[in-house]
């Protein structure tokens, strides 16, 4: 886990398997006030307290197939560690919220990644959820959704290269024009 | 070809192509598809497993092979990872572990291509003689 992007495709897994229909996923960078912020909203069946508390415990997993749970404690640690915060709050049956701040010139802050590649992957996985992504810079902001992505694609498979690379080709281009971090 | 930096440029772009390209595979017909799940939990992303994902996209279509790739949670062999599960029409699913760039080659190669088996399978739904 080198990359903020592979951090969100698995806390998006996250929400997926907590059956959300619909995933917001919202990097905010701020020059400024030297923070880089990421928030992960979801409709998924949510937690309740006492599995809330557990969450960012390694030791702790709602699956069966393993015993350890890694995804958010190591987020957790992560934003720790570049001078930021990470919160999280739920509510069972209403959804998920999650924060990670970093400190955007802290040399720990885990770099961006390759998220155009993260989200096509994120869009052509879960068709079927509505997964907005949006990402704000000083310079302006750039948004992109599924039901975007469905209306202009319309019933193509996202699996061919074309597609595929016209999906990747618009997020890259509108990050680089917002100045999106590295 | 020109830049895609709009939703209209996308649309434009799919409407020349659209002609050649296939339609989405809808869930009735996948059962005639082969079907490939990356495992994409912490531990297979760790491991490589976005990669691994777009191995096969980009192997299946030099290969020209309908098959349908998606991701999944962790199956367990988090020792393993990335762990890939192939399904082959009418076939029963089989799981390979340790799926890197040249091992995605070599299942779409041998096991998805010719049927022949490969090293690196995890024994999980086998049956014995007796069941």
């Amino acid at each position: 886990m080198r990359t903020l992007s592979e951090h969100i495709l698995d806390i998006a897994q996250n929400s997926t398997r907590a059956g959300a229909k619909m995933i917001e996923i919202i990097v905010e960078e701020s020059k400024k006030k030297d923070l880089c912020s990421l928030t992960i909203s979801d409709n998924g069946c949510g937690m309740d307290e006492e599995t809330l508390k557990q969450a960012t415990n390694p030791f702790f997993t709602s699956r069966t197939t393993r015993k350890v749970g890694l995804g958010l404690p190591l987020l957790k640690q992560k934003a720790e560690d570049a001078g930021g915060s990470f919160s999280l709050k739920s509510e069972p049956g209403k959804g998920t919220k999650l924060r990670a701040e970093f400190q955007l010139s802290n040399i720990d802050r885990p770099p961006m990644g390759d998220i155009w590649d993260t989200l096509y992957l994120l869009f052509l996985s879960y068709r079927d959820i509505q997964l907005v992504y949006r990402h704000v810079t000083a310079n302006g902001e750039f948004s992109i959704s599924t039901s975007e992505l469905n209306e202009a694609l319309g019933d193509v498979s996202w699996q061919e290269k074309e597609i595929r690379n016209g999906i990747i080709e618009l997020i890259k281009a509108n990050l680089g024009e917002i100045g999106a971090a590295k | 070809m020109t830049k895609i930096k709009s939703l209209a440029d996308l649309r434009k772009m799919k409407e020349e192509v659209q002609s050649k390209i296939k339609l989405r595979e809808n869930s009735d017909n996948s059962g005639q598809l082969v079907q490939i799940k990356v495992g994409m939990a912490t531990c297979g992303i760790a491991s490589g497993a976005k990669d691994t994902m777009k191995f096969f996209i980009e192997e299946l279509e030099q290969e020209a092979i309908d098959a349908v790739v998606t991701q999944t949670g962790c199956m367990g062999f988090c020792y393993a990872e990335p762990t890939v599960e192939v399904i082959l029409p009418n076939k029963e699913p089989v799981i390979f572990g340790h799926v890197g760039k040249e091992k995605v080659h070599e299942i779409v190669d041998a096991y998805i291509k010719r049927g022949e088996l490969v090293d690196g399978i995890i024994p999980v739904n086998f049956k014995t003689i007796d069941d």
